[in-house]
């Protein structure tokens, strides 16, 4: 963990709701894909847990929905500084993926997928990817990931792009040596349920200090009380308590 | 030069900065970041008997200047504390700590607080009788004077080391729970423990808390804790450890002046996990600034 000021470069909206943020620091601490900074907003006293989308160099860029008043004044800010603590969380393990994996992600839980697959890309994996949204005007990202490479399938929930349906919906058929998952509860326990390999999860939950301290957002697993902020916010499918 | 060290219920410490329970784990998180031998002691998570995850999240909530926390003394109990987590402090820290302990009935007070005793490792037990997020045993035994006395009776009794306890500001008067525990033999009181609080989510109708209410902490409750080391301080003659909103060195001033002979940071340490470093570092200007040459000769000034 390290905290740095990073520069504001860029702050867009990808969607009606979604930011695409790029910022210059010091990003040395963010070792894995998966990991969080939590920023520090003035006038808000709790620091703000976000996803890394990509980092290239000293670039950062973040991808996050406006959901309250802290993401609002977040989404208001075209430049200026902010204060980081980057380098959290254990992020996604790249080692036991197999020779094709699969990345599920869902809403604002498709960013971190985006360095994970350039991760595994690099490490000459042929990662496919499916992106679930409500909408077709929801949908972000899908040409970025067919940039990289990978085979990209997008599901929307009212049928309005893609496949009908839910990111399960995209599943029938295909094969893969692992999967890596990011979004909603309710899409990770489908997920969990309808996958046939081993896989990994991000999950979410209200933190207080982003780094192990107080407790706030402890989960139970099957191999023993878990801080997501610290010990997550991945969990292995065989962990998990569902 | 100016004079930082304060004697904290017979025990000299560097500086009269303590994280607070709850806030800074067992020390190693924080370590991985600045020596935490700076500090003049922590206190650690609260331990209870037997191991304890907590309530259900989301356990955390913000609020104007502060936060609620609903944890609810998750810790592994104190067999394990003293077998796992005490053995990895102590490589990361070398002076005495402060021992948390937290009970839900004065069995369980005595049965803590007599195990941590005997680790090498503790200088002071900080008696919790003032947890908001436990059902059945924590806050209640802050909230009558009759009961709070029965405690640190009973606690001193079992133990040789001094005693300090932790007191509720959900009551109506401190001063008067404050006076109790002198009367039964505590050698210090530490205060606030977080304010009740609640907040509601306006889409969902639901408290945010999954517990519906938690403690309130932050700089959004300075004044009150002020105010409170204030009362107790002139209402009982053992130390009075202040806490409750600080986040710089002029409140660790101010908390003095109002009594306190040490002061413990919470929240803080959360936003800012240097917090009690950079607090450290800003002492001494902000002393030279009030023409305080000793941190001593403040304590209870404004009483």
């Amino acid at each position: 963990m390290k905290q740095t000021i990073f520069e504001i470069e860029k702050n867009n909206p990808l969607t009606e709701n979604v930011y695409e943020m790029t910022l210059r620091g010091d990003c040395s601490e963010i070792t894995r894909p998966g990991q969080f900074v939590n920023i520090c907003l003035d006038g808000f006293y709790l620091r703000r847990p976000i996803s890394v989308c990509d980092v290239c160099g000293d670039r950062l860029t973040l991808i996050y929905k406006v959901v309250g008043k802290g993401t609002e004044k977040m989404s208001q800010m075209s430049s200026g500084s902010l204060d980081l603590l980057t380098g959290l969380g254990n992020g996604y393990d790249t080692s036991v993926s197999g020779g094709s994996p699969l990345l599920i992600g869902g809403g604002v839980g498709v960013p971190p997928l985006y360095l994970l697959a350039k991760k595994l890309l690099s490490e000459g994996k042929k990662a496919a990817v499916i992106l679930g949204f409500n909408t077709k005007s929801e949908i972000f990202y899908e040409d970025k990931f067919r940039g990289l490479g990978c085979e990209v399938f997008v599901t929307t929930a009212d049928g309005s792009y893609g496949i009908k349906g839910f990111v399960t919906d995209a599943l029938a058929g295909l094969e893969y040596t692992y999967f890596y998952c990011c979004g909603p509860e309710p899409m990770l326990k489908a997920v969990y349920k309808n996958t046939t390999s081993s896989g990994q999860f991000s999950f979410e939950e209200r933190m207080g200090c982003g780094f192990g301290a107080c407790m706030g957002c402890s989960c139970e697993t099957l191999t023993g009380y878990k801080r997501i902020c610290r010990d997550g916010p991945v969990l292995k499918k065989e962990e998990i308590k569902w | 030069m100016v004079n930082t060290s304060v004697t904290l219920c017979g025990v000299e410490i560097d500086n009269p900065i303590i994280p607070a329970s709850g806030t800074f784990g067992y020390g190693y998180e924080f370590a991985e970041l600045y020596d935490i031998n700076i500090l003049g002691t922590f206190s650690f998570k609260g331990t209870t008997r037997e191991p304890r995850f907590g309530n259900p999240t989301p356990r955390i909530a913000e609020t104007a200047s502060g936060m609620l926390n609903a944890v609810g003394l998750q810790n592994p109990g104190v067999e394990k504390v003293i077998s796992e987590e005490l053995p990895k402090m102590r490589k990361v820290f070398s002076k005495k700590v402060m021992a948390n302990v937290s009970g839900f009935s004065i069995d369980d007070y005595v049965y803590i607080c007599r195990r941590l005793d005997e680790c090498d490792e503790v200088g002071w037990l900080e008696v919790n009788i003032s947890c908001p997020n436990v059902h059945g045993g924590g806050m209640s035994f802050g909230t009558s004077p009759k009961s709070a006395e029965e405690v640190a009776k009973a606690v001193k009794k079992a133990v040789k080391k001094p005693v300090i306890i932790k007191l509720s500001p959900n009551v109506t008067d401190i001063a008067e729970i404050a006076k109790a525990c002198e009367a039964g033999g505590a050698d210090g009181v530490s205060l606030i423990n977080t304010l009740l609080g609640m907040r509601i989510n306006l889409r969902t109708r639901r408290p945010l808390l999954k517990n519906t209410t938690g403690g309130l902490s932050g700089p959004a409750v300075f004044p009150v804790a002020v105010r409170m080391v204030y009362q107790c301080a002139k209402a009982v003659k053992i130390p009075v450890v202040g806490m409750g909103g600080v986040a710089s060195a002029e409140d660790v001033l101010e908390m003095m002046l109002a009594g306190a002979t040490a002061v413990e940071v919470g929240a803080q340490n959360l936003v800012n996990p240097f917090a009690c470093r950079d607090i450290i570092a800003e002492l001494p200007e902000a002393m030279e600034k009030y023409g305080i040459s000793s941190l001593r000769d403040i304590v209870g000034a404004a009483l």
